[in-house]
């Protein structure tokens, strides 16, 4: 049984269908990791797609900086419970990434995304591609930084943002779904923000 | 003190993982599988402010143990670490 | 069976410099650690952004000083957050001291410094650390040193050594950043005069008063004292706490000093609290 503490709390904007359920509007950029912060040269920077053969195809910053991005506006939502609305990337869409690679993505219908520093987390295929998922280098119009994912993070909207892995360095396509970091623990394997679907079994 | 690493150490952990094993761990020796080093849990490496709170080596950062509180449960994954030597008697 | 806790190390880490503390200070409180409803009787302001809560604790039955509590505020809606915070008082029944930096831009510590009035309430839980602790039953000589507002753990050991009587040596060496950063100045110049066995060292990172004699910058070497140099020439058991940085290069620099990592306990509050 909870005790209420008189005035504490930012009040949730009342019905703003841009707020999923449960969250609460933030102006903040809240800072939350698994880890410590690497700090990533982009001169040795590399992102690895591998088919589910196993065929591998690196990317490196050189050749990121080559493919076509854009800017992007975009609500997130932590699975903490705040969201901030409104926030300004720019990247290179995943589904790009993946025509760069040029693999055959017949027997692939899931994807794990892998980080520096060990952080993964999982995918059904469909969720990462057309306009719904960006590698992002750029945040408000500045380099990204690295306590915020930099230089590079992946950045998925329409999930809970635990799945925007940061520092991200590698695409495993798969045939079978394999759940990251949170997801085997206890945190749900999809995570759409709109059906509160926070842990397992929501 | 760099704004990128929020580490704190393994004292706030102590209330979580009290609602699991019942007592206070905060002096339980903790060994890390890649390394080798032992710490007080104490002094080890804690990440609390994400979905789930991490807990890493203070010699190499290899993740020692997790824990996430989710809806009807708590979640704990010990891998990473050799066992945890808990006192009961000094 | 009774292995000592060295026994069971494999490999020393490599040059990680972290201290290990020796063995356990004694059996901590036993579990289980209830959410208990805490309310405000009053608070005053330590410096301009640190505060002072008192509050009043039904069922609460002392601690360790050393140990902390978490604390859990509950809003209207049901949105909750924890955070922890150091026991600032000696241990008493029924009630305790914290001292709360706010942090900007945080959750929980503008709340409890700036909107908590008397009579509001919060829950907590513990006292939680078995680890980092000091208690009257130990008598070797207490070297604390401390780090902005890692002072607050400490001024409970020292306020726990006062009510307890006993005639432990106790050296404090307290690093702020100016004057107007320090907490319980009051108090820590009274015990100074008051107390033969209490040593206090105030020192400055970036700015002090104009008769000091260190100049203001980070603590080096010759701020702390070898472990043969207090009074009874036994060393100390040393208990050092503060942001992340300031603890690190602390415990480096008391090793090099010559103090043996198992006298040596830390306690890191990283960049901010929240």
């Amino acid at each position: 049984m909870s005790v209420i503490s008189r005035g504490f709390g930012s009040k949730r904007a009342a019905a703003d269908p841009r707020i999923p359920p449960g969250q609460y509007r933030t102006e903040d950029f809240p800072v939350l990791s698994a880890g410590p912060t690497p700090h990533l040269d982009t001169a040795v920077w590399a992102l690895d797609i591998t088919a589910v053969d196993g065929t591998r195809h690196t990317l490196s910053w050189q050749q990121l900086m080559e493919l076509p991005d854009e800017e992007l506006t975009v609500d997130i939502h932590c699975v903490t419970k705040w969201s901030k609305l409104g926030t300004h990337w720019r990247g290179v869409p995943v589904t790009a990434l993946l025509d760069a690679a040029q693999f055959d993505t017949q027997d692939t219908h899931y994807a794990l995304v892998h980080s520096y520093g060990g952080y993964s987390t999982n995918f059904p295929l469909e969720d990462l591609l057309d306009d719904k998922a960006w590698v992002v280098f750029e945040y408000d119009g500045k380099p990204l930084a690295p306590h915020h994912g930099g230089p590079a993070r992946l950045l998925v909207p329409h999930l809970y943002l635990w799945k925007s892995a940061k520092w991200i360095n590698g695409i495993e396509l798969r045939p079978d779904d394999r759940l990251g970091f949170w997801e085997s623990l206890g945190y749900h394997a999809y995570g759409d923000p709109w059906q509160e679907q926070r842990y397992v079994g929501d | 003190m760099e704004l990128s690493d929020l580490a704190v150490d393994g004292n706030a952990i102590a209330g979580s993982l009290a609602e699991i094993f019942a007592v206070d761990v905060t002096s339980a020796q903790v060994q890390c599988d890649q390394c080798g080093a032992t710490h007080p849990l104490a002094d080890e490496k804690a990440y609390v402010r994400g979905p789930g709170s991490v807990l890493r080596c203070a010699n190499c950062s290899a993740v020692l143990a997790r824990f996430v509180k989710a809806r009807d449960a708590i979640w704990l994954d010990l891998r990473g670490s050799t066992a945890w030597q808990i006192r009961t008697r000094t | 069976m009774t292995e000592t806790h060295s026994t069971s190390r494999a490999t020393e880490p490599v040059a990680s410099g972290i201290p290990d503390g020796g063995p356990p200070v004694g059996e901590p409180r036993p579990g289980p650690f209830p959410w208990l409803t805490a309310e405000l009787r009053g608070s005053w302001m330590e410096t301009r952004t640190a505060k002072t809560l008192l509050l009043s604790v039904p069922g609460w039955t002392g601690h360790d000083p050393g140990q902390h509590v978490d604390i859990k505020l509950t809003a209207e809606d049901g949105y909750a957050a924890q955070r922890s915070y150091s026991i600032a008082s000696a241990s008493a029944q029924g009630w305790l001291q914290l001292t709360v930096e706010t942090v900007s831009n945080g959750e929980v510590s503008p709340y409890l410094v700036e909107t908590m009035d008397p009579g509001d309430k919060l829950q907590l839980r513990g006292p939680l650390g078995g680890w980092f602790r000091w208690t009257e039953r130990l008598t070797e000589p207490a070297l604390l040193v401390g780090g902005g507002s890692g002072i607050v753990p400490l001024m409970a050991m020292l306020r726990q050594r006062i009510q307890s009587g006993v005639a432990t040596p106790f050296h404090l060496i307290y690093m702020a950043r100016t004057p107007d950063h320090l907490f319980y100045a009051n108090e820590l110049y009274t015990l100074m005069q008051s107390h033969a066995g209490v040593t206090i060292d105030q020192l400055y990172s970036r700015s002090g008063l104009p008769d000091d004699s260190r100049p203001p910058g980070r603590l080096n070497l010759d701020d702390l004292p070898t472990p043969t140099a207090e009074p009874s020439a036994v060393a100390p058991r040393v208990y050092v706490c503060g942001p992340t940085g300031f603890v690190e290069n602390a415990a480096r620099l008391l090793q090099a000093r010559g103090h043996q990592s198992d006298t040596i306990r830390t306690e890191r509050f990283g960049p901010s609290g929240g």
